[in-house]
């Protein structure tokens, strides 16, 4: 006669990774950014060693200054960010009302900058499938001064295409971020995170910043270098 | 029966807060220095290799202060960590493109 195995609970160490299940959650949600983001500045870095004269030398076409503030403005979203998961950590939930309410306006801040970038570009000229005959833009690469390479249609979408990926996802995940963000802070005024349960604002935090992380990345292959 | 115990936010509660002005200072900083050197008259390769260098450090201040991986627990460091060797597998594998 043969005996089923009986099932036993599971030993206390066994349970969890030992934080709670929205943070573990966001983690591994986290980790498939991170390979989403590598994905496209690997196809980023290929397309831009094979095609070396279809991308403008830094500064000349796209807006470094301006962008430069964007990132300025990102990172001070990201303090205030933690700064309201310390406010709530330690009690001072007044505090943390007001950090997540500045986080969201920043955020929403840096939508309007890349939003005001955008139409900057697509005015002048610069669209995802290159650059525009007659355009401004297209008057200034003729004349060598983007130090693009010589004109060949079989590259020109590259560049525009590249850029409003990268950036487009970019911009899309603060955005979802910012609505997020609006969420939790009317959640805060509704008094619904005490020091004991603030879960929402560690999560939301550890998304804003991975953003953020991902803005430093960008900033630099694409607009520095 | 046995009490099983869901993690909670309670157990977050003694969390190490640096002075993250300290870290934001840092980072506009960076950010500053970033800028200076993107349009430095030198060797394309060593102000391309400067820039990396200066993201990485940018990077790693966020994810070590501002996500408080250096204050968490060691697996869940491990677990932040995970996907990193494949992206610089990816990474090696498109530039090594060229070598063949």
């Amino acid at each position: 006669m043969t005996h089923a195995p009986v099932m036993r609970p599971p030993a206390q160490r066994e349970l969890g990774a030992g934080v709670y299940n929205e943070k573990l959650g966001i983690w591994v949600f986290l980790g498939s950014e991170v390979m989403f983001f590598t994905a496209l500045i690997g196809a980023y870095i290929i397309l831009r060693f094979a095609t070396p004269g279809a991308f403008a030398e830094p500064g000349k076409l796209l807006n470094v200054p301006v962008t430069a503030v964007n990132t300025f403005l990102l990172i001070c979203s990201s303090v205030t960010m933690v700064k309201a998961f310390a406010a709530a950590n330690m009690g001072n939930l007044k505090q943390m009302k007001l950090f997540l309410l500045a986080t969201t306006v920043i955020g929403a801040a840096f939508v309007g900058v890349q939003v005001y970038e955008y139409t900057h570009l697509i005015h002048a000229g610069f669209l995802p499938s290159g650059i525009r005959e007659g355009s401004e833009l297209a008057e200034l690469a003729l004349a060598g001064e983007l130090g693009l390479g010589r004109p060949d249609p079989a590259i020109a979408g590259i560049y525009g295409s590249t850029f409003y990926t990268m950036t487009g996802f970019h911009g899309f995940h603060v955005t979802c971020g910012v609505v997020c963000l609006a969420y939790a802070t009317t959640k805060a005024f509704r008094g619904k995170y005490t020091q004991t349960d603030h879960r929402g604002i560690e999560v939301i935090g550890l998304y804003w910043h991975f953003v953020d992380l991902v803005w430093i990345i960008l900033f630099t292959i694409v607009y520095l270098i | 029966m046995t009490d099983v115990q869901q993690p909670g936010a309670a157990e977050e509660h003694h969390l190490e807060h640096p002075n993250y002005w300290v870290v934001w200072a840092a980072l506009a900083a960076l950010t500053m220095v970033e800028l200076g050197v993107a349009f430095l008259p030198w060797s394309r390769r060593v102000v391309v290799l400067l820039l990396i260098g200066l993201a990485v450090w940018k990077a790693l201040l966020v994810a070590l202060y501002f996500m408080h991986l250096r204050f968490e627990k060691n697996r869940m460091r491990i677990f932040a960590l995970a996907p990193l060797p494949l992206t610089v597998i990816i990474v090696i594998a498109v530039l090594t493109e060229f070598v063949w």
